[in-house]
């Protein structure tokens, strides 16, 4: 198992009131991703812990340009992963942020 | 595209814990004990080098169903075969008294749904697993003393089995899908102990013709049978508390000589078809190729066979 947290800043603050919302489930291809509503208005702190060993760089990556689309200011987002591909990673930090948006 | 009946009526075998819950109870009802941002997790599975879950595979809660409060446990199949282990069965035994408790105060629940997903107890922390499914047997049996039923909802793509199956016989009522299967030893278990010629896993038809749904509800080892979707499991789920016995040594007495006979009637079968030829049911090979309005017709021209539990 591999952890490591990345930090970003985000142009904007993640709209919507939930504090925290859960998307997906630790299971064979998939991972399940904690969003938090406790950091400051602009930061966006990422803690990976991973099954798959090596691939910082891929998780990198996708998280700039998960930062880039939902701008997701203001987000603890904590992953348990179980060997996702990098497509179901960014669909599921989608869902959360969409779900930070809207749940009430 | 996907036809609109399949878009609007999800399948309980597909859907996920949470979704299962949400899709049972009251829309936005549900109050969840010790949730994901609590980080109540398993201290062991870091020992393993595995990743663990924010909520160790179970769900735990109070909802309203019909607007009935109730309680509910929800394992994750997915999760590590929806095992029982210290904390999962900690938090399922935890709602289980805390139900035994309130009997009879305002904040009595009406029944308790368990959402069973499991293939037993959890390897990497075995000792704490059966200890859990010990537990949880004794704190179901507390609460249906109380007079609160305790209701299993059967159809998940783990099933229940090893400790996950005896847990749902102790159940006051168990509601079943084809999809779902209810054993102790499963199928692998069984053909590495035995030989591929006692059972071979690999069948699926023969897997789910001896454990599945419809071979379980023929032969009494659940209640209710139901189509796959969230919402047949909801409304069986908001009737089944009419029927339930009360658990008294009469209610055991019944069903061990039910279990008694049942053994003496069909112990010598090696497939389900020969148990459907000496009941009589029609076409007893074609049971699995029924579709579900016929299999659910058949059913109710059948006598329940059973009524103790």
């Amino acid at each position: 198992m591999e952890k490591f947290t990345i930090q970003a800043q985000a142009k904007t603050t993640l709209g919507g009131k939930s504090p925290h919302a859960l998307t997906g489930v630790v299971a064979s291809g998939n991972l399940e991703i904690l969003f938090e509503r406790k950091e400051a208005p602009l930061t966006v702190t990422v803690e990976v812990m991973t099954a798959s060993h090596g691939y910082k760089p891929v998780w990198e990556a996708v998280i700039k340009d998960f930062v880039e689309r939902a701008s997701p200011g203001g987000m603890h987002i904590a992953i348990h992963d179980n060997g996702a591909r990098p497509d179901t990673v960014l669909l599921r930090l989608m869902q959360g942020a969409r779900l930070m948006e809207t749940q009430s | 595209m996907i036809p609109e009946n399949v878009m609007n009526e999800p399948s309980w075998y597909e859907l996920s814990a949470r979704a299962r819950i949400n899709g049972l109870l009251d829309a936005g009802s549900f109050n969840e004990i010790l949730g994901p941002q609590d980080r109540v997790m398993s201290p062991h599975l870091a020992f393993f080098d595995l990743p663990p879950a924010f909520d160790d595979g179970i769900i735990i809660g109070r909802g309203m169903i019909d607007g009935r409060p109730v309680a509910v446990a929800a394992q994750e199949g997915q999760f590590m075969g929806g095992t029982f282990a210290e904390v999962s069965g900690a938090k399922l035994v935890g709602l289980l008294r805390a139900v035994a408790k309130s009997a009879g105060t305002p904040q009595a629940v009406s029944s308790v749904f368990l959402l069973l997903d499991t293939g037993g107890v959890r390897l990497q922390e075995a000792n704490a697993g059966e200890m859990a499914v010990s537990e949880t047997i004794r704190a179901i049996l507390d609460v249906r003393h109380k007079g609160v039923p305790v209701i299993a909802l059967i159809g998940g793509r783990a099933g229940a089995f090893g400790g996950g199956g005896l847990v749902t016989a102790c159940c006051s009522h168990i509601v079943i899908s084809e999809q779902g299967r209810i054993s102790v030893s499963g199928p692998e278990v069984i053909e590495t102990n035995k030989g591929v010629g006692e059972f071979d896993s690999k069948d699926r038809a023969l897997v789910w013709r001896v454990t599945g749904g419809r071979s379980r509800v023929l032969l009494g080892g659940a209640d209710s049978y139901v189509k796959g979707d969230i919402s047949s499991f909801r409304k069986a789920a908001a009737h089944a508390r009419n029927s339930v016995p009360t658990l008294s040594l009469e209610t055991l007495e019944h069903e061990q000589e039910r279990l008694e006979q049942r053994l003496s009637a069909f112990g010598d079968c090696r497939d389900t078809p020969e148990i459907w030829t000496r009941i009589g049911l029609p076409n007893p090979a074609g049971i699995a190729d029924l579709t579900e309005d016929e299999f659910i017709h058949l059913l109710a021209k059948e006598e329940v066979r059973h009524d103790a539990r």
